[in-house]
């Protein structure tokens, strides 16, 4: 029942984001120097072309008439058609937005693939030089920049070793995985180490807490107390955190795909931002934030199912 | 005769402070992040004391040479040494964790100060517009708001500014919602006090502890941040030196001239440990002296 609840509570919230965001993209355009329907079409559009995208724009409307069209264009993904690449911003979003979809995902994975063995390592070693080691491991990696650890990766396993393509991606899915491996590493890296810390924070806390000492005193096999007695309560805060993250990791995305010259929508927003196509980045940050809300509400129904205490 | 019985016996006297002084004392890691911080710092202040040549002045007698004795971190494309190039730049990625930051954590603190004590409506409001935010992708509003302004650090720092302060109201509400719970804040109430006055001369020094930990964990946030951004070509300009900037004019020579991005990159990864090891160090001495 109380899942019910917070899925409810979690889609007023997106509706409240589309808003918040809606407004925020309205006004930042509004701040556009000259006239807006000339900054959307660009500067060779011809008088009739202005005209029309002026009348669409609703510029001799009142402000609050403007804004309404405005969301209802939003609401309906209707952005408008991209100046440089004279096609629906909306279909351009659609073709891209699938490897930034995979492209994130992996990265999630792997973090945790990374993250959850070293905090265990870490907190059933602590104090050892194992410990040691794995820590300034995380403290090295949330101390890099994400463009950076792209470009070292490329460097060495792209370039050097040639193990991986140095960008792009492939045909068919299989080898998008081979292609994304390398960029989703370089986003993995740093949200492994936030994780890693709190996993190993939370471990910690757990194994020294009495059930756990109950348990093994029972005479449980180690393996079976780690993983039902002591992972089982560490790992809500992880998802949590994760969740938490899912924001960075999509700005991170960004950041990867302009260095590993990947076609997603991260790229896309940049190239954008530098051919002044705005329909294209009011878009672009409509589509993106929505995306993470949803992604917010998906990991509340995971951690409710997680941990029964969760919303009530 | 009962205050004999509480003091502890002269002999133990000595051992009791001894730990209690090593506690006062920063800790190594915090120590170590403070020294790296100081180097930069020196390197920002008087770059011209340390850079051995002219961080513009092109060689072209010495193009993209590898690190040597005369040039430690080799040359870039225009025979310029990049080690001098790294030092000076420090000053803008310095300058960038400072000016990122000092807006966002000033209105933040008054903003969080006001609407943790206010309370009611204003404080429900206030969650609520955090809620949206944060599901928002921090980079893509600055990005966005950079994309409108256009590049530069002035509008980057605007950017990040806009964005950036609900982080700290956030931190400083529930600090604040916390202290005035407390008797001396009823105290203070009681003696008549303006609620300016309890809020600033009594709740804010009591509750700043987190907030001053967090600002050095967010300058590190700033340089990554903003020499991401100088990377993409949203932030610093060239010729500007800034390590992001440093790093993308070597891109294209990774093969053949590593050390024109791995030098500056390392500084960066130096200079965001240095702020947050000395931001953990911090928190850890804060929390032992409480």
């Amino acid at each position: 029942m109380h899942i019910v609840g917070i899925l409810g509570r979690r889609l007023l919230q997106i509706a409240a984001t589309v808003l918040v965001v809606a407004v925020l993209v309205f006004g930042l355009m509004r701040l556009l120097p000259g006239d807006a329907a000339l900054v959307l079409l660009g500067e060779r559009a011809s008088d009739e072309a202005i005209a029309r995208m002026r009348d669409q724009l609703g510029v001799n409307q009142p402000i609050l008439a403007q804004f309404w069209d405005f969301l209802l264009r939003m609401v309906t993904l209707r952005f408008g058609d991209s100046v440089t690449l004279r096609v629906p911003v909306s279909s351009l979003i659609a073709e891209r937005l699938p490897v930034t979809l995979l492209l994130t995902g992996m990265a999630a994975v792997l973090a945790l693939l990374i993250a959850v063995p070293l905090a265990f390592w870490s907190a059933v070693r602590r104090g050892s030089w194992v410990d040691a080691a794995i820590r300034v491991f995380a403290q090295v990696s949330v101390s890099m920049p994400v463009f950076y650890i792209g470009l070292v990766l490329l460097i060495t396993l792209a370039a050097g070793l040639r193990w991986f393509p140095v960008g792009g991606i492939g045909t068919g899915f299989l080898e998008d995985l081979y292609y994304l491996f390398l960029p989703a590493l370089t986003l993995a890296l740093s949200l492994s180490a936030i994780l890693l810390r709190n996993l190993r924070e939370s471990l910690i806390e757990v194994l020294d807490a009495e059930y756990v000492g109950f348990a093994t005193a029972k005479g449980l096999p180690r393996g079976l107390v780690l993983r039902r007695h002591v992972l089982r309560n560490a790992w809500v805060s992880t998802v949590t955190l994760l969740g938490l993250h899912i924001g960075s990791l999509v700005g991170g995305a960004v950041i990867t795909e302009t260095v590993f010259a990947i076609p997603g929508i991260g790229r896309l927003m940049i190239d954008s931002i530098f051919s002044r196509d705005y329909a294209v980045v009011q878009g672009l940050t409509v589509v993106l934030a929505v995306l993470v809300s949803v992604v917010f509400l998906a990991l509340d129904a995971v951690q409710a199912a997680l941990d029964p205490r969760v919303g009530t | 005769m009962s205050d004999e019985a509480v003091a502890p016996p002269a002999a133990l006297r000595p051992a009791a402070t001894a730990p209690r002084r090593k506690q006062l004392r920063l800790p190594a890691t915090g120590l170590l992040g403070g020294a790296i911080l100081l180097l930069f710092l020196l390197c920002a202040l008087a770059p011209w004391l340390i850079a051995p040549y002219d961080p513009l002045a092109f060689d072209y007698m010495a193009i993209m040479q590898p690190p040597s004795w005369e040039h430690p971190f080799g040359t870039d494309n225009f025979g310029r040494d990049v080690l001098s190039r790294t030092i000076w730049a420090a000053q803008v990625d310095l300058q960038i964790a400072v000016f990122a930051t000092l807006f966002p954590a000033i209105f933040g603190t008054l903003a969080g100060c006001l609407i943790g004590y206010a309370g009611g409506w204003v404080d429900a409001l206030f969650r609520r517009l955090v809620d949206v935010i944060v599901t928002i992708p921090f980079v893509v509003l600055v990005i966005a708001i950079v994309a409108v302004l256009g590049p530069g650090l002035l509008n980057m720092y605007i950017a990040i500014s806009a964005v950036g302060w609900i982080i700290y109201a956030r931190l400083m509400r529930s600090e604040i919602i916390a202290q005035k719970k407390r008797d001396y804040a009823a105290a203070g109430r009681v003696m008549g006090y303006g609620r300016l006055r309890i809020i600033f001369r009594h709740l804010l020094p009591n509750a700043a502890s987190p907030l001053l930990v967090y600002w050095m964990t967010d300058m590190s946030l700033a340089i990554l941040l903003g020499s991401s951004l100088g990377y993409l070509g949203l932030g610093a300009q060239p010729p500007t030196a800034e390590w992001g900037v440093l790093i993308a004019d070597g891109k294209n020579f990774m093969t053949t001239a590593w050390w024109m991005s791995i030098f500056p990159g390392t500084a960066i990864v130096l200079g965001g440990m240095g702020f947050s090891l000395f931001g953990d160090g911090l928190a850890t001495w804060l929390r032992r002296r409480a």
